[in-house]
């Protein structure tokens, strides 16, 4: 015990000596969370437009009005003319040109339907098309606005709700995801590098000579990783609550108890890299390749896993990540409890036992 | 030879149909250096690895420090020190963590450690060192403190496999100084080297070729057998006969 003790201290000294180590446990977290939280969310915000008003009138001057109102766009002072459209959407400046034809609101009051021209910039079709449903939207809100509801004997009026994330804030999402990446490159990445870092500079040799035991070695290895990851793991709540507002719903223990076994599942599987790597470079790759890319392609928070084909769907089920995912979702997010969560919490856990009895026995077979 | 440390009967270590070490027998008495040579590939290290409970033999017998090496091999863990060509200290710990890990690895009381450590550092004249990294020493006072931390614990026996490799010729007179010192106060030295004048140092030399042991007797003795100036001669002599190669 004592042994183990002394074996874990000289871990922390070497974690904390290294910069890179420390930069990639603590600088990683920060910058993933403000990146996905800030930088990377689907909703456009200030979307810079242009409007070519034909018209003057007193609906299309309201309609801007209401545009210019809206958080999600910035408006361009100068109303364009017609020839410049393609210029201004050539040169970038801009995502979208609304246009009014002459006599729009004349149309509009004496004919009853009146046309407007949205041209966006398809070389981004995602902003383009959420730009597209914001100002559909604007136009639509105006419509009812100005029309008597007598007029229409029948109305059918949808009332939509976003449960649990009502105000649509685009950082919720990321956050299970980003959690499962941070932790899933601090313990199966350089718990893999620690391991083979030992035998590349021929001490795990002095190691196995002493009577130290070999799967010890192992032991006094995961526990500082899985300590650091812990802290981690707080640091990332910390930051969801303060800075990007997100609430956690669901029981904290509950949480915490469910990201150690996936931290577990991550060691298990550092551990088995380590075990067939002979490099710090070829371990550091094959985590990268074998972890970190299936986590950003599979887990569903990039990409969302229902439109892809059925292979990959089935692949996606033996990537932990996805697994983990899905119960800080629900945990989180929803605030859902354990009998919501059980199942998946199952098939980690025999993830993390099938990932951790291979490891033993490949590491067992390497000694001899 | 009053007390025998070691003991080897027709140990033997196959790998499928590779017989990496083929039926040696030896024995070495306490407070012997003891050299164990042979070209690469020609089962040093498969030997070194099964006296130093690393591995177990295919048949035959041999006991370490009085323990079975099938049955006591954490017994024999210990027991011995072991030292690697490869630099076995930690280049990103400090001196005194360094000696203060391996120690407590090896189960040294806290105590023991730190008034040993004192005694050490003094000894090495490393005192304005001690809280600097490792990896900031000349690689022949790495050497020399790697040897120390691998005798800290007070083994009976200590397992130095080519641990002078890429060290000056000054470093490895040193080096040799600090092994007779340590062979003096009992301990018993098995080293293996690739430098034919450091065999000369050993008070008994093996020469294994091709897993069999091809000779064993003093320096002196080995060169009047084989009628040569130098170990390097009988070295050749013995290494030309290998049929295995190189791997």
């Amino acid at each position: 015990m004592k042994q183990l003790l002394v074996f874990v201290k000289k871990e922390f000294y070497q974690v904390f000596r290294d910069r890179r180590t420390l930069l990639i446990m603590f600088g990683l977290p920060v910058a993933q969370i403000l990146l996905f939280g800030f930088a990377l969310t689907s909703e456009v915000k200030n979307a810079r437009i242009a409007i070519s008003d034909n018209a003057v009138d007193v609906n299309s001057l309201q309609i801007i009005q209401k545009i210019r109102a809206s958080s999600n766009f910035l408006v361009d002072s100068d109303p364009i003319n017609p020839n410049q459209i393609n210029t201004v959407l050539k040169k970038g400046d801009v995502k979208c040109v609304v246009i009014f034809p002459p006599g729009f609101g004349n149309d509009l009051i004496h004919l009853g339907n009146a046309r407007v021209q949205i041209i966006t910039d398809g070389s981004d079709p995602n902003t383009a098309r959420t730009l597209l449903n914001y100002l559909t939207a604007i136009i639509a809100d105006y419509q009812k606005e100005i029309s008597t509801p007598e007029v229409l004997p029948y109305s059918i009026i949808t009332e939509t709700r976003m449960l649990y994330n009502e105000e649509g804030n685009g950082s919720l999402n990321f956050i299970p995801g980003v959690l499962a990446l941070v932790l899933m490159i601090v313990c199966t990445a350089l718990t893999s590098v620690a391991v083979v870092r030992e035998r590349e500079l021929g001490t795990m040799e002095v190691l196995l000579v002493s009577p130290f035991k070999p799967v010890m070695v192992l032991i006094a290895k995961a526990i500082p990783y899985l300590i650091l990851s812990l802290v981690n793991f707080l640091l990332i709540l910390l930051l969801c609550v303060w800075v990007l507002h997100v609430p956690i719903l669901g029981s904290i223990v509950l949480l915490f108890l469910e990201t150690i076994l996936f931290i577990l599942a991550c060691l298990s599987f550092g551990l088995l890299i380590s075990t067939i790597t002979h490099s710090q470079q070829s371990a550091l790759l094959l985590s990268i390749m074998g972890m970190m890319i299936p986590t950003l392609v599979f887990t569903g928070f990039l990409f969302p896993l229902e439109n892809m084909p059925l292979i990959f769907r089935l692949i996606s089920n033996l990537i932990p990540a996805r697994w983990y995912y899905l119960i800080v979702k629900s945990i989180m997010l929803k605030g859902l409890g354990f009998e919501y969560v059980w199942k998946e919490t199952l098939v980690l856990t025999g993830m993390t036992l099938v990932l951790l009895i291979i490891s033993m026995k490949n590491f067992k077979t390497r000694l001899s | 030879m009053d007390e025998r440390v070691i003991i080897c009967k027709k140990l033997t270590k196959r790998f499928g149909d590779f017989v990496a070490v083929d039926q040696i027998s030896f024995d070495v008495g306490k407070g012997e250096i003891f050299g164990f040579l042979g070209a690469n590939g020609a089962g040093k290290t498969t030997a070194i690895r099964m006296l130093c409970g690393l591995s177990f033999p295919s048949s035959g017998e041999a006991s370490v420090a009085g323990f079975n090496v099938f049955r006591q091999q954490e017994s024999i863990k210990k027991n011995i020190g072991y030292m690697s060509q490869k630099f076995s200290l930690y280049e990103d710990l400090s001196i005194v963590e360094n000696i203060q890990f391996f120690g407590g690895v090896y189960g040294v009381p806290d105590k023991e450690i730190s008034s040993r450590s004192n005694a050490l550092i003094q000894k090495l004249g490393l005192q304005s060192e001690a809280k600097k990294m490792v990896g900031a020493l000349p690689l022949g006072w790495k050497q020399k403190l790697a040897f120390s931390v691998a005798v800290f614990h007070q083994p009976k026996i200590v397992f130095l496999d080519e641990p002078t490799a890429g060290v000056d010729p000054v470093a490895r007179r040193q080096f040799w100084d600090m092994i007779y010192e340590a062979a003096a106060s009992g301990i018993t030295i098995f080293v293996t080297t690739h430098y034919m004048d450091e065999a000369e140092y050993c008070n008994r030399i093996t020469m294994m070729v091709d897993g069999k042991i091809a000779a064993l007797d003093t320096p002196g003795r080995l060169k009047q057998q084989y009628s040569a100036d130098s170990m390097d001669d009988v070295f050749y002599q013995l290494a030309r006969k290998a049929k295995r190669v190189d791997d």
